[in-house]
């Protein structure tokens, strides 16, 4: 089976700084279950290539994804997914992913834009005691 | 680890005009570093200190440790130059333009220059006035790295380019700074285009250093507060405070975290790349200054 390597994103208006979009997109791939434990990261270069971004912010966010454990550098070879992760992909929340989505198509359908369905989603978040957020 | 470019209390004079006043940097090696200010601000003077073509009137500047001015040959090896209106004889032809670069520079690369001139497809024997742009720029580049140097200046390289042209420029100049460690800084008056590659920041206004670090640090040491203009004016003089965009009713106000009124406040926001350069560039004295007076002000 031949499989993409990831692609990064990087949104220059929303205020996060670049190497913490990396770091997220990384986190929620895992957590979506897109990446998986021994999957290759894009190298720097690549990386810097793609997104047209400077090299010590990739290495920053690679570095970071090490220090938490997610990933691991071997020298020379590249970045991998952490082999021995233990993750549960949201993959298998199938029911709850259903529902979400459906939730969604209707909160669109009802006039509400991006920023309307984030404020409610905190809100409701709030209002349900999970003050935890995601940092 | 010796820092690619330091400087101490340097300042330059012509006659009666300071182009660079008291200006203190210690920039790490490995950065990406975007050097911002309006026309003017002393960019392009303080690029020439680091290089060495104009003498300190005061202070001094060490690139990777040396003095520019008493070790020209040892700082001038490291040190690749793209300049603003990039000094290239239009005359010559490109492949004329790598053969004085190989004999004229000891660490030449001369199988990279041939390679890069190849990878863009810039016809080698045209001469460089009949190139477009964009493929002068990368010449340019190409002359600079051929060099193999450990700091690459660029005063402006871009601002003639379109779009285009400058992503391909940047993507070209990093990559060769991904691969070579390489410490790049870039000037630029267009602040936008700078937000997504640098690393660190150079804010030059009136020939003075404004504000000067990691560019994520600094970004996570501001909040941007909107506040009734009666309480943004009660800031004046706070020095917490960078600058102040005053409204009839309702204030935009950029201030380090620091700043007590601030604390807790939900809706503080960081700011961009540039809302912090802009809010250093007008905050000369004007974070000192009383908010203009708005009774009867009326919409």
């Amino acid at each position: 089976m031949h499989k993409e390597v990831f692609d990064f994103q990087l949104n220059t208006r929303s205020g996060v700084p670049a190497y913490l979009q990396l770091v997220q997109q990384v986190r929620r791939a895992i957590t979506l279950g897109r990446l998986r434990p021994n999957d290759r990261l894009p190298t720097i270069r690549e990386v810097v290539a793609a997104l047209v971004i400077s090299p010590n912010t990739v290495l920053k966010a690679y570095t970071h994804l090490e220090l938490e454990g997610l990933v691991i550098s071997r020298a020379g070879v590249g970045t991998y997914v952490q082999p021995n992760l233990t993750v549960r992909p949201l993959q298998n929340h199938s029911s709850l992913r259903r529902r979400l989505f459906r939730w969604l198509r209707d909160a669109r359908a009802a006039g509400l834009d991006e920023d309307a369905i984030d404020a409610l989603m905190a809100a409701a978040r709030l209002e349900a005691g999970d003050s935890e957020g995601v940092a | 680890m010796i820092p690619a470019v330091e400087t101490t209390g340097l300042s330059r004079r012509y006659g009666q005009t300071w182009a660079l006043r008291e200006c203190c940097l210690r920039v790490p090696a490995g950065r990406v570093v975007a050097l911002v200010g309006p026309n003017g601000a002393g960019k392009t003077t303080l690029m020439q200190l680091v290089m060495g073509l104009l003498e300190p009137s005061a202070g001094e500047v060490k690139v990777f440790g040396w003095s520019p001015r008493q070790s020209p040959t040892l700082v001038l090896a490291r040190v690749g130059f793209v300049a603003q209106d990039r000094p290239l004889y239009g005359g010559f032809t490109v492949r004329q333009m790598l053969g004085f670069g190989l004999r004229l520079n000891p660490r030449w690369d001369d199988g990279f220059a041939r390679s890069r001139i190849d990878l863009f497809e810039i016809p080698a024997d045209r001469k460089v006035s009949k190139l477009s742009g964009g493929q002068q720029a990368q010449v340019a580049l190409t002359m600079a790295l051929a060099k193999r140097p450990e700091l690459l200046l660029l005063d402006e390289p871009v601002s003639n380019l379109d779009p285009l042209a400058r992503r391909d420029f940047t993507r070209a100049l990093l990559d060769a700074a991904a691969q070579d460690g390489l410490t790049v800084v870039f000037s630029s008056h267009v602040v936008a285009e700078l937000e997504r590659f640098c690393d660190y920041l150079v804010v030059l206004n009136g020939g003075r250093v404004q504000v000067a670090g990691e560019l994520d640090a600094l970004i996570e040491e501001h909040r941007i507060h909107t506040m009734e203009t009666t309480t943004a004016s009660s800031l004046a003089g706070d020095p917490s405070v960078i600058d102040v965009s005053p409204g009839p009713r309702v204030s935009t106000v950029v201030a380090r975290k620091s700043l007590a009124l601030g604390v807790g406040d939900p809706e503080a926001r960081l700011p961009g790349l540039e809302e912090l350069v802009l809010a250093y560039m007008n905050s000369r004295g004007a974070s000192n200054l009383p908010l203009p007076v708005l009774r009867g002000a009326s919409l």
